[in-house]
């Protein structure tokens, strides 16, 4: 427990919570997590998303777990199966949607949660496990939504599991053996499909429950970072409640409800109206059944995976010996894990975007530009000036990260100031 | 956000006090019935997504049974499946009916007094629309499992075939009907049919 709980003695209860208290730490437990956890009472919009994914995740274990009553992992059966849950399953096609629109809400909502944690600085000190755990998080929802795509055993599933498969064959010397032992076959086979199946529903979210949990736990414990980036932690009154913290239950509860209700409105207008939304959701290719023989014409990920696999492409030419398909896994690899030095990387000496100086903002600015842009490109076919476009914003993608120690040690800071705003 | 100052704000003109708390009373008893509305919403394609499918409905549809091949004392063979429950089609000889109406000290229910086990049409000593096709599901209505069909001596007294259940020994008329003592609590059921024409008749 950290200091400021370990002053405050839990609320004496009575009748049948009292005996459970004796038994079980119900009562301390909510109050150290919820009614006595002091949220910056100067937390914004972009606070919500942490929330907002927490919620996405219960949807898609609901949801997951209602589909594989009826989805046939097979090569024969999983295609057929996935139309039975569309056209014959009572409300199957909405449980179905409401899984393939939370992959794409997921996504969107790490990728709003993690610039938030860029723009005020949230993976510095003391949260860098904070942030380390969260990048587990997101690398394994990386993995867990490519299994997830190749389940309907549509053409496009098949196809992009097909080509990210045949990424491990660029790892030099074991590479060809490697790609033969994930597959379990010479080719793309329901071998696979089986394997994939059993990660996606039974391996990957246990992994994934654990490390939020984790997540939590390290959060509640250094406390949660604040627009100015300032620790309300170093104010507290005489009985060590932080000055310009609120308890978590009900005030930012309330808010996190709030929040919730607005998120299902879009949410659920783009389940009822637009579940496929143009092919970016559900591509159209992935309405045929999976056909090793022929290659859908134009092959993209979808959209969440595009600048990623924008990187991956734009590495063209052999460098230091080795060919082009390695550096692009080396490339798509690197682009993933870099953030996980940003705590390292960033020597400013205030936190939040608001404290540093310009050189941070248009670096910043870059790297979501440049993600855009390579997410758009990574739609796209791989045309000459295309690719060329890919090589210049991955450059700059990376200048994020590579010249962070030094634009952040450099530029001219704000004073932070002693409370929070 | 300045949430936290909201403890200490009283609105103005609060009928029940002074402190907010019957403003306050109010606001969470609304919203948790708005939410407690919502959950259900929300829990309603999850429970009726384990109801049978259409699928499972289309396998429910109307199966047509020929009975011009069905001589007299013999049961459909092989047996016809409607809605995956075996559906038993006898042809009863004048004798055997005549022993529905006669013989009925034995039976628990003789006059089909259970209204869920028959249509209205087969509520008669032979428990069937034609006299001579008796038709039911066969099914023993002690635990499920599929009686079998003795053409003669499933009675020691009268020699009268019926059905034989060979799970815990229930027994059964050729009018489906459960005899005293056994395990099985009511007669066998007749599904609901029609016949189409003099041969054909059409189940469910």
């Amino acid at each position: 427990m950290s200091e400021s709980q370990m002053d405050q003695k839990p609320v004496e209860t009575n009748g049948i919570m009292s005996w459970i208290d004796a038994r079980f730490p119900a009562t301390e437990t909510f109050e150290y997590h919820m009614s006595k956890y002091y949220a910056p009472k100067n937390v914004n919009w972009l606070y919500l998303f942490g929330w907002l994914a927490t919620f996405v995740l219960v949807n898609q274990l609901l949801t997951g777990i209602w589909l594989t009553m009826n989805y046939i992992p097979s090569g024969d059966g999983a295609f057929a199966s996935v139309e039975y849950i569309m056209r014959d399953v009572e409300f199957g096609w909405l449980i179905r949607y409401l899984h393939s629109t939370g992959a794409s809400a997921f996504f969107l909502v790490i990728f709003l949660h993690m610039f938030r944690a860029l723009a005020y600085g949230s993976y510095r000190g003391p949260r860098e496990l904070v942030w380390l755990i969260g990048m587990a998080i997101f690398a394994v929802l990386m993995i867990e939504g490519f299994f997830g795509y190749l389940l309907p055993w549509g053409n496009m599933s098949y196809w992009g599991a097909q080509v990210i498969v045949s990424l491990v064959g660029a790892v030099p010397l074991i590479g060809p053996d490697l790609m033969e032992w994930v597959r379990g076959d010479f080719l793309m086979s329901d071998v696979a499909l089986n394997r994939f199946f059993a990660l996606h529903v039974v391996a990957l979210p246990i992994v994934l429950l654990g490390l939020v949990f984790v997540h939590f736990v390290s959060l509640h414990h250094v406390g949660s970072n604040n627009p100015d980036g300032v620790e309300i932690k170093k104010n507290k009154d005489e009985n060590g409640v932080p000055l310009d913290g609120i308890p978590f239950f009900p005030y930012i509860v309330v808010h996190d409800i709030d929040a919730t209700v607005r998120f299902l409105f879009v949410f659920c207008l783009v389940v009822f109206f637009a579940p496929e939304m143009g092919g970016y959701f559900i591509e159209k290719p992935n309405f045929e059944v999976a056909n090793p023989l022929k290659t859908p014409d134009h092959i993209a990920p979808v959209w969440y995976f595009t600048p990623y696999y924008a990187m991956l492409r734009a590495a063209t030419f052999p460098l230091f010996g080795m060919d082009a398909k390695f550096w692009g896994l080396v490339t798509m690899a690197a682009a993933v894990i870099i953030p996980v030095a940003l705590p390292w990387l960033d020597r400013s000496p205030v936190k939040s975007m608001r404290y540093k100086g310009w050189p941070s903002r248009i670096a910043l600015g870059a790297l979501c530009v440049s993600f855009v842009v390579l997410g758009w490109l990574g739609l796209q076919p791989a045309t000459k000036i295309y690719t060329m476009l890919a090589q210049l914003f991955t450059l700059l993608y990376f200048a994020y990260f590579v010249l962070m120690p030094w634009y952040t040690r450099v530029e001219q800071t704000k004073p932070e100031p002693e409370r929070v705003t | 956000m300045s949430t936290g100052d909201a403890v200490h704000d009283a609105p103005a003109g609060d009928s029940s006090n002074n402190d907010g708390s019957g403003r306050r009373y109010f606001l969470i008893q609304a919203t948790s019935v708005v939410g407690a509305v919502g959950a259900v919403g929300a829990a309603w394609p999850f429970v009726s997504y384990w109801s049978p499918s259409e699928k499972a409905k289309a396998l429910g549809a109307p199966v047509k049974i020929d009975v011009s091949k069905l001589g007299p004392g013999e049961m459909l063979s092989p047996i016809v499946a409607w809605r995956g429950k075996p559906v038993f089609v006898v042809h009863r000889d004048a004798d055997t009916l005549a022993s529905l109406e006669t013989d009925t000290d034995l039976l628990a229910d003789p006059n089909s007094e259970v209204a869920e086990q028959q249509p209205d049409f087969a509520v008669n000593s032979w428990r069937s629309q034609r006299k001579e096709y008796g038709i039911f599901l066969g099914i023993c209505t002690h635990l499920g499992c599929s009686p079998k069909y003795l053409v003669t001596d499933n009675f020691a007294e009268s020699g009268q075939g019926g059905f034989f259940c060979p799970c815990h020994g229930s027994k059964f008329d050729m009018a489906g009907r459960v005899v005293k003592g056994v395990p099985a609590p009511s007669n066998m059921e007749v599904p609901p049919y029609r016949f189409e024409s003099d041969t054909v008749v059409v189940i469910g």
